[in-house]
């Protein structure tokens, strides 16, 4: 079953072009990534996903229902953890979640309950009372990931949920990541490690310029163009450069 | 995109506000009331000692409602400038809570209303500081705090207009240099407007700074005649701008 559908999907920005009619489905369950170099076009397709971005033109539909009518419903049922950290930074990383949860209507005894769940479940529970200000730059991004669950997302939307952590916290996010999975969580999720789509997606789209060069799983597409996910990125992406005048050929 | 405003996202949005700010109202409430007492000094006591009355009244008495009707304008000003620009953009705070199932309009809401409650607040503060000072006649003055909501909404929006055309935060330099503070000298809390040449005095009528402390005046010394054409006058302000305000910040936000 289908729970997102895009179709036609372009975005403008004054007068660069950042997504250009794109079509995709995403499944229920299934965790999708999306791929591309920098300014490819992805975290705006994510932000168009959670109604922060209006298409210019397309349609989406999130849960069978329409972006433009119901953005309040789509959203309750969505984590989303951002490219760019925004948490509180005057709050406590607990008064964060709680915070947090006051926008979903969680009720103050469940979402604290909820809140001091999380923070064990990042490894955070030390840090409960500590300001924002004096978490470590890994340690912000996990408590972005823990923000991103007190809705118990049905969907979660990760732009780069793993850029600046070291291998450790690296690991112990696609552990997590595996776990809601196997909730049944659907996960959509930028990367630009491509291991970590290799070992987390069922099926990536590669992006280059706003367009969506191929959609299928690593699994194919090593198969098809041979090599690792990183050889076939490099040389799906390196191919559209090199027909540009300044295009430069990333492929050694 | 939905068109309507939801009060209880609005509100949920006043009580992040409010979270953060019970954590940092140490330092800034003791600064909001630096600022005026300053004023009620230096005009009040030192230049008062030079001005015997205005009208009849001492000069201290004359400016002291003036001050809670600036001291909440500025902090209604301040919130929604300085305050929401940071906000929206360094803090990225908008993005956070747009995020979840808050709607740009139920969030800009939200903004307006925590801005009207802290002018509010400020407001209040003064109206303590200047009763203790014996420099109320009347217990009407009560009836100026639920105005100061009102009042609020009103710099709340304008401010809001201005931050949402902005170029960046050093612009607001020009709003204060050539907006608030000719509004704040000129609208009647230093001086009666009448001693201005007769152009400038009509457009410093149509300030709601000048209404507002004409309301605050006439409570603080006990006469309520007179201020319902002003809080009208109040309420007119804030349904035009409204609109304006929230088109504006709707096209900065969304891209
Ligand atoms: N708010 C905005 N205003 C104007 N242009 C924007 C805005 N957001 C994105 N763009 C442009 O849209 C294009 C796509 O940007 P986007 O952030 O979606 O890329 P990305 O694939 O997420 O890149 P990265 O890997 O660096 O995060 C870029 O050219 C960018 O400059
Ligand atoms: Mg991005």
């Amino acid at each position: 079953m289908d729970i997102i559908t895009a179709r036609g999907l372009t975005k403008d920005f004054n007068h660069t072009r950042a997504v250009d009619n794109i079509d995709f489905d995403i499944k229920k369950g299934e965790c999708f990534g999306f791929l591309g170099p920098n300014g490819a076009g992805k975290t705006t397709v994510m932000r168009m996903l959670y109604c922060v971005v209006v298409p210019t033109s397309g349609t989406i539909k999130v849960f069978g229902l329409d972006i433009e009518d119901n953005p309040s419903i789509i959203k309750s049922r969505i984590g989303v953890m951002p490219q760019d950290d925004n948490l509180d930074i005057e709050l406590s990383a607990l008064k964060n979640l709680i915070v947090y949860a006051r926008y979903f209507e969680i009720p103050y005894r469940t979402s604290r309950k909820t809140a001091y769940n999380l923070l064990e479940y990042v490894g955070l529970t030390e840090k409960a009372d500590e300001n924002i200000k004096n978490l470590s730059g890994g340690m912000q991004r996990a408590l972005l990931l823990a923000r991103s669950l007190i809705n118990s997302p049905e969907i979660l939307i990760l732009d780069e949920p793993t850029t600046g952590l070291d291998p450790h916290s690296r690991h112990n996010v696609w552990n997590k990541l595996k776990d809601l999975k196997e909730k049944n969580t659907t996960l959509i999720l930028t990367t630009h490690y491509m291991e970590e789509a290799e070992r987390l997606c069922d099926r990536v789209a590669i992006m280059d310029r706003g367009r969506i060069i191929t959609i299928d799983s690593p699994k194919n597409l090593m198969e098809t163009h041979g090599g690792n996910l990183e050889y076939v990125y490099l040389k799906l992406t390196g191919k559209r450069l090199k027909g540009k005048e300044n295009g430069e050929n990333n492929l050694s | 995109m939905e068109k309507t405003i939801c009060l209880k996202r609005a509100f949920r949005v006043w009580q992040r506000h409010l979270t953060v700010y019970t954590k940092l109202y140490k330092t800034s409430i003791a600064l909001n009331f630096v600022e005026p007492a300053l004023y009620l000094i230096a005009f009040g006591i030192g230049l008062g000692a030079f001005i015997k009355d205005i009208n009849g009244v001492p000069y201290i008495k004359f400016i002291a409602p003036g001050i809670i009707a600036s001291s909440s304008m500025f902090a209604a000003t301040y919130e929604c400038t300085y305050g929401t620009y940071v906000r929206m953009t360094f803090q990225k705070t908008f993005d956070a809570i747009l995020a979840t199932p808050i709607n740009i309009n139920d969030l800009i809401a939200g903004e307006l209303i925590w801005a009207a409650t802290k002018s509010m607040f400020y407001g209040t503060i003064i109206i303590v500081a200047i009763s203790a000072f014996r420099l109320v006649d009347s217990p009407f003055v009560i009836a100026i705090i639920p105005i100061l909501f009102l009042s609020g909404l009103v710099f709340a929006e304008i401010s809001m207009v201005c931050t949402a055309v902005v170029p960046g935060i050093d612009s607001f330099n020009y709003f204060y240099t050539l907006f608030m503070t000719p509004m704040f000298l000129f609208s009647g809390i230093f001086f009666p407007l009448d001693v201005l040449p007769p152009a400038v005095a009509k457009i410093a009528f149509f300030t709601p700074l000048y209404h507002l402390t004409l309301i605050c005046r006439s409570l603080v010394w006990g006469s309520a005649g007179g201020i319902a054409g002003s809080i009208a006058w109040l309420v007119v302000v804030i349904l035009i701008i409204a609109p304006l305000a929230f088109i504006l910040m709707r096209k900065r936000i969304i891209k």
